[in-house]
C-alpha cells in the first residue's frame, strides 16, 4: 500500500487549516505560530513529492529564520491589545469581502470546469529534488538570476540599514 | 513508502526516543558528577550504585510535582513551548548515523540510525536547530514573566547570530565531501581520514556555535541565574519543565553526535584501514553495527564530557561580548574558511 | 550555456560597480558623498555608453535568460541618462533639505540596475528580480526622509501595496509555468499561437493576475490608489526619478511581456478578452486620472494623478501591439516613443517643484505658483514648456507620442479607445495649462524665496532640450526603433 497520496492529503489539510488559521487568529504569537506550521506542512508537502531540497530549506529559511524575526519582533513589541488589531467590519469591508467571494467562486468555477487532473510523479523526480541537481540548474541554466539575486539581496541590506540606522550622519 | 517501512520506521522512532531519554538522563548523572568531580565534592551517590539512578528518580519527582501556571500566561503557548522544544531535539536524531546498516528488507537498508542516508540529511539537521528556538522563544513569552521574556529573547537573539556561523562552517565539510549525505560524508573520511584535520577552523567554529546553540556555559546568558533567575524556564514547573531540561541535554547530545559525524570521522574508529576486513568480519553483521555504534557513542560521549568540562570551567559571557564574538569574529572566519577551502578544492582539481 | 560577455556589458558594469567597487568605496573612505556622487554619476554614465555601443549587437546571452541589443540597450541608455538627471538633481534638493547621504545614491542606482533587468529580461524569473530590485530601491528611497511623517508614510504605504502586487505578480508567473511549461518568453510565445497550452484555465488566470502585478507597477486604474500618496510623500527628487523612469522600466516589461503573451497574430478568443480586458483598463485609467488631477490643490497630488493618466495612454499601445501599422511603427513603438518624452517632461516638472519647494516642506500648492514668472522667469518658462508637452500640445514631444499612441489604437479599431484619450487629454489641458496662467496671468501673494537650481539646472536644460527636440525630429527616435 502506498501512503504518499494519503500523507499527501493529510499535509494539504494541514496546510489549508493551518493557513486558515493564521488569518483568523487575533493574537499576533497565535497567528504568526499558524504560520509556522503552515510552512511545516508546505514542506511535508513538497516531501511528499520528492523535492527534499525544497522541503528543507522551506523549513530552514521560511520556518527556521524568517518566522523566527517575525515571532522575536512580536515578542519586543508586545503586541498584548488583541482589541487594537480587531478589524471594523464596515460597509467597504463588507462589499471587499463580497466582491473576493464573488472572484473566489469564479475561479473555483473555472478549475472544476476545467480540472488539471492529477498526474503520477515522473520517474525522474527522485533524481530532480536533490540537492545536487538543484545545484547544477541553479549554477548553469539559471546562473544569471541567480548572480542578479545577490544584488537584490545587497539593494535590500543597504536599504534596511540606512532606513534603521540611528543617526543619518 | 509501504505499511511495512512505515511500521519499521514507527518502531525505529520508539527506538530513538528511549534511547535519547535514557541518554539524557545519565547525561545530566555525568554533567553532576563532573562538577562535583571539578569542584572537590562527591556528587549523587545514594540512589543506586554510584547514583547511577539519581536522574530517575529526579524525574519522578518531577511527574508528582504540581504543574503551576502563572495566572496571566498564555496557557496555551506555555504548554506548547516544552513540547516543541522536545520534538525539536528528538526529530534531529533521525538523521544522525548511530551506526551502518544491519538488515535490508524490500531492497532497504535499516540499522540503528533512522533516516541517515538521506540526501539532505545536514540541512534538515540545521533546519530543526533553527526551528528549535521556538520552543525557548514561546516558554519565554508565553510565562508573562520579565525574567522569562528576557531570557527567551536572549536566547532567540544568540541562536540566530551563532546559527549562521554553524550553517557556513558546516559548508567547507560539505565542500570536501562533495555531499550532504551523513553516511557518505563518514564514508569519505573512512577513506581520506578525519575532517578535523582538514578543517579544524571549521571544527572550532562548529564546537563554539554548539555550545551557544545549546545554550550551554559559557554562553548560558538566556538562563543566567544570577540576572534572570532562570531565564526563559522560571515559571516552569513539573513535568513541562523536565522537558525543557531533557530537551536542552539532547540537544547535546545531538551536537556532539552531529560534530562526531561531520569532523571526527563518525562510527569509523581508525581512518584509512577496513576494521571488517582486518577482524574479518562482515560489515553488515551484528558485531560490527555494534562496534560502530560504540565507536560513535564514545567519540559523542567525549565530546559531551568537553561540554561540561567547559561549563564548570569557564565563567560567562557579557552580552555583548556575545554579540562580537558571533558576528564579528565567528562569520568572518567561517566566511574566510569557506574561501580558503573554495580556492584550495579549486587548486587541487 | 552561452554567455556573451560583450553584449552584456551594461548590465555587468553596473553590477561590477555597485555590488564591487562601490561598496568598498562607501565602506573606506570617510566624507566620501562627492566621491561617491561623482563614481556613480560616472558609472551611470559608462554603462549608458556602453549601451549605446552595443546597440547593434544583438542577440541573447546566459542561456537566453536575457536579450542583448535593440530595444534592451535603448532602455539602458534611457534608464542611465534619467539615473545621472536624477542624480543631478537630487544633490542639491538633498543638500537643501539636509540629509544627503552617501547610500542615496547606491540605491539610485540600483534601482537603475533592476530597471535594465527588466528590459533585458527574457524570462520570467529575470524579470521578476528586476522588478524586485527596482522596487526595494524605490521603497527605501521614498522613505529617506526619516523624520518626516509624510514620508515614511509614504514608503509604508508604497511597500506593504508593492508587496501585495508582487504577490500578484509571482502567483501570475507561476501559473503561466503551469499553463504553458515555460518561463522564458519565447517558448510562451511559441506555445501560445501553436494552441498547445496545456491548461489554458491557468494560462488565462495568470496573465490576470500578472495583468494586475504590472498594473501595480504602472499605477494603472484601479491599482493607482499609492500613487498620489507615495508621489507626494516621497522626497521630491525621489518622486521625479520614479514616477518616470520607474514607470518607463515598468512598461518596458510590459510590453516585453506581452510580446509573449498576447503575439501578433493571434486572435483566439483569450487573446480578444486580453484585449478587452485592457482597454478597459486604460480607459479608466486616462479618464479617473485626469478627473481626479483637476481637483488637487498640491502641485506633487497633481502631477502624481497625472501621472496615473498617462499609464494610461500608454497602455493604449499595449492594445495596438508588435504588428507594424501602415507607418512602420507598431504600439510598442509607440509606447516607447512616449515613454522616452514622457521621461524628460514629467522630470523636467518634478525637478522644476523640487527646486521651488522649500526647508520646511512649503510651497507645494497650485496657489503658490501664482506669479511665478515674475519671481522666477526661467523656472516659470521651463515648467510652461513641461506642462504644454504634457498636456499634447505641438510643437513639444509629448504630442508626437500621443499622436502615435492615438494611430495606433484606431488602426487597430479602438476607435472607441481613441477617443476616450482624446476627451480625457481636453480634460487634462484644464489643469496643465491652469498652471501656466496661474503662474504668468495672476498676482503674487507673497515676495517669494530664493531658490537656486544648482546642479538640478543640468537636468532642467536636458529635460528642455529633450522635450523640444524629440518634438521636432522624432523621426530620429523613429528610425532607430524602425532599427531594432
Amino acid at each position: 500500500m502506498e501512503l504518499q497520496p494519503l500523507l499527501f492529503l493529510v499535509f494539504a489539510l494541514g496546510a489549508v487549516i493551518s493557513a486558515v488559521s493564521t488569518v483568523t487568529r487575533k493574537n499576533p504569537v497565535s497567528s504568526a505560530m499558524s504560520l509556522v506550521a503552515h510552512f511545516f506542512m508546505l514542506a511535508g508537502l513538497y516531501l511528499t513529492l520528492e523535492a527534499q531540497f525544497v522541503a528543507a530549506v522551506q523549513v530552514l529559511v521560511y520556518a527556521g529564520a524568517i518566522m523566527v524575526l517575525v515571532v522575536f519582533v512580536i515578542m519586543l513589541l508586545n503586541l498584548g491589545n488583541e482589541q487594537a488589531l480587531t478589524e471594523n467590519r464596515g460597509l467597504r469591508s463588507t462589499l471587499a469581502t463580497l466582491i473576493g467571494a464573488v472572484f473566489a467562486v469564479q475561479i473555483i468555477l473555472v478549475t472544476v470546469a476545467e480540472p488539471t487532473g492529477a498526474n503520477a510523479l515522473p520517474s525522474r523526480a527522485v533524481e530532480i529534488g536533490t540537492t545536487e541537481s538543484i545545484g547544477q540548474s541553479l549554477f548553469t541554466q539559471y546562473l544569471f538570476p541567480f548572480e542578479a539575486i545577490s544584488l537584490l539581496l545587497l539593494a535590500a541590506l543597504i536599504g534596511s540599514v540606512v532606513l534603521a540606522k540611528r543617526h543619518m550622519k | 513508502m509501504n505499511l511495512t517501512q512505515f511500521l519499521i520506521i514507527t518502531a525505529q522512532a520508539g527506538m530513538l526516543v528511549n534511547m535519547m531519554l535514557i541518554a539524557a538522563a545519565y547525561m545530566v548523572l555525568a554533567e553532576r558528577k563532573v562538577s562535583a568531580w571539578i569542584q572537590n565534592r562527591l556528587g549523587p551517590n545514594r540512589v543506586g550504585w554510584w547514583g547511577m539512578l539519581q536522574s530517575f528518580a529526579d524525574v519522578f519527582k518531577l511527574y508528582l510535582k504540581e504543574d503551576i501556571v502563572p495566572a496571566a500566561a498564555d496557557y496555551k503557548f506555555h504548554a506548547l513551548a516544552p513540547v516543541i522544544s522536545i520534538a525539536v531535539a528528538i526529530t534531529v536524531y533521525a538523521v544522525i548515523p548511530w551506526s551502518g546498516p544491519l538488515i535490508e528488507i524490500d531492497g532497504v537498508q535499516y540499522g540503528l540510525a533512522m533516516a541517515p542516508d538521506m540526501n539532505v540529511a545536514l540541512l534538515t539537521i540545521l533546519a530543526m536547530t533553527s526551528v528549535g528556538v521556538y520552543g525557548v522563544a514561546l516558554a519565554g513569552w508565553s510565562s508573562n514573566s520579565k525574567y522569562s521574556l528576557m531570557g527567551g529573547l536572549r536566547s532567540a537573539a544568540q541562536m540566530i547570530s551563532y546559527e549562521l556561523s554553524m550553517g557556513l562552517s558546516i559548508i567547507g565539510v560539505v565542500l570536501i565531501c562533495g555531499s550532504l549525505n551523513l553516511v557518505e560524508i563518514i564514508q569519505y573520511q573512512t577513506a581520506n581520514g578525519w575532517n578535523v584535520f582538514y578543517q579544524p577552523l571549521a571544527f572550532v567554529i562548529f564546537f563554539v556555535t554548539a555550545l551557544a546553540e545549546t545554550n550551554r556555559a559559557p554562553f548560558d546568558l538566556p538562563e543566567a541565574e544570577p540576572e534572570l533567575v532562570g531565564g526563559y524556564h522560571t515559571e516552569y514547573s513539573g513535568m513541562k519543565f523536565g522537558l525543557l531540561y531533557l530537551a536542552e541535554y539532547g540537544n547535546m547530545l545531538a551536537s556532539s553526535a552531529i560534530m562526531a559525524t561531520l569532523f571526527l570521522g563518525g562510527w569509523d574508529p581508525v581512518p584509512f584501514i577496513d576494521e571488517a576486513a582486518l577482524l574479518g568480519l562482515d560489515p553488515y553483521s551484528l558485531p560490527m553495527v555494534l562496534i560502530q555504534h560504540g565507536v560513535f557513542v564514545g567519540k559523542a560521549a567525549t565530546l559531551v564530557f568537553v561540554f561540561i568540562w567547559i561549563r564548570w570551567s569557564l565563567p560567562r559571557f557579557r552580552y555583548d561580548q556575545l554579540m562580537n564574538l558571533g558576528w564579528k569574529i565567528l562569520l568572518p572566519l567561517s566566511l574566510a574558511n569557506i574561501t580558503i577551502t573554495g580556492i584550495v578544492l579549486l587548486l587541487l582539481n | 550555456m552561452q554567455i556573451d560577455y560583450i553584449g552584456s556589458l551594461p548590465l555587468i558594469v553596473i553590477w561590477l560597480a555597485l555590488g564591487a567597487i562601490g561598496i568598498v568605496i562607501q565602506a573606506f573612505v570617510r566624507d566620501n558623498t562627492r566621491l561617491v556622487f561623482g563614481y556613480y554619476v560616472a558609472t551611470l554614465g559608462l554603462t549608458g555608453l556602453a549601451a549605446i555601443v552595443l546597440s547593434g549587437h544583438k542577440g541573447a546571452s546566459f542561456g537566453g535568460m536575457i536579450t542583448l541589443g535593440g530595444y534592451a540597450n535603448y532602455f539602458d541608455a534611457l534608464f542611465c541618462g534619467a539615473g545621472i538627471m536624477a542624480l543631478l538633481a537630487a544633490r542639491p534638493y538633498l543638500q537643501k533639505e539636509e540629509s544627503e547621504v552617501d547610500e542615496f545614491y547606491t540605491m539610485l542606482v540600483s534601482s537603475v540596475a533592476g530597471m535594465m533587468l527588466m528590459a533585458h529580461a527574457s524570462n520570467l524569473v529575470v524579470l521578476f528580480v528586476g522588478i524586485e530590485l527596482m522596487s526595494i530601491s524605490f521603497y527605501v528611497m521614498a522613505g529617506f526622509f526619516r523624520t518626516s511623517t509624510k514620508s515614511v508614510e509614504a514608503a509604508l504605504k508604497y511597500f506593504l501595496l508593492g508587496c501585495f502586487a508582487t504577490g500578484f505578480l509571482v502567483y501570475g508567473m507561476s501559473l503561466i509555468y503551469g499553463g504553458t511549461g515555460s518561463l522564458a518568453y519565447g517558448d510562451i510565445a511559441r506555445t501560445v499561437v501553436t494552441q498547445q497550452l496545456t491548461y489554458p484555465t491557468l494560462f488565462v488566470v495568470g496573465t490576470t493576475l500578472l495583468v494586475i502585478g504590472l498594473s501595480f507597477k504602472i499605477a494603472a486604474f484601479p491599482f493607482h490608489q499609492w500613487a498620489p500618496d507615495v508621489y507626494e510623500g516621497a522626497p521630491t527628487a525621489v518622486t521625479a526619478f520614479m514616477s518616470t523612469a520607474g514607470k518607463a522600466a515598468a512598461f518596458s516589461a510590459f510590453v516585453a511581456v506581452f510580446v509573449a503573451l498576447l503575439p501578433a497574430g493571434w486572435t483566439s478568443e483569450i487573446a480578444q478578452n486580453q484585449q478587452i480586458v485592457i482597454a478597459v483598463i486604460a480607459a479608466a485609467t486616462m479618464l479617473l486620472g485626469n478627473i481626479t488631477a483637476v481637483v488637487q490643490s498640491n502641485v506633487k497630488r497633481m502631477l502624481a494623478y497625472s501621472s496615473v493618466a498617462h499609464a494610461g495612454y500608454m497602455l493604449m499601445g499595449i492594445l495596438a501591439g508588435p504588428s507594424l501599422g501602415t507607418d512602420g511603427m507598431n504600439g510598442h513603438h509607440a509606447i516607447v516613443f512616449y515613454a522616452t518624452s514622457y521621461l524628460f517632461m514629467q522630470m523636467g516638472a518634478f525637478v522644476v517643484v523640487g527646486i521651488l519647494e522649500r526647508r520646511d516642506g512649503g510651497f507645494l500648492n497650485i496657489d503658490d505658483y501664482a506669479g511665478l514668472h515674475h519671481r522666477h522667469p526661467v523656472l516659470a518658462a521651463l515648467m510652461a514648456v513641461f506642462m504644454f508637452s504634457l498636456a499634447g500640445i505641438p510643437p513639444f514631444a509629448g504630442f508626437f507620442g500621443k499622436y502615435m499612441l492615438f494611430a495606433a489604437a484606431i488602426e487597430r479599431g479602438f476607435t472607441w479607445l481613441a477617443i476616450v484619450g482624446v476627451v480625457s487629454s481636453v480634460i487634462s489641458a484644464w489643469f496643465y495649462l491652469g498652471l501656466i496662467v496661474k503662474m504668468y496671468f495672476q498676482d503674487a501673494k507673497d515676495s517669494g524665496h530664493e531658490a537656486p537650481a544648482g546642479l538640478a539646472g543640468f537636468t532642467l536644460a536636458v529635460s528642455v532640450v529633450g522635450v523640444v527636440f524629440f518634438g521636432l525630429f522624432p523621426q530620429l527616435l523613429i528610425n532607430i526603433f524602425r532599427s531594432w
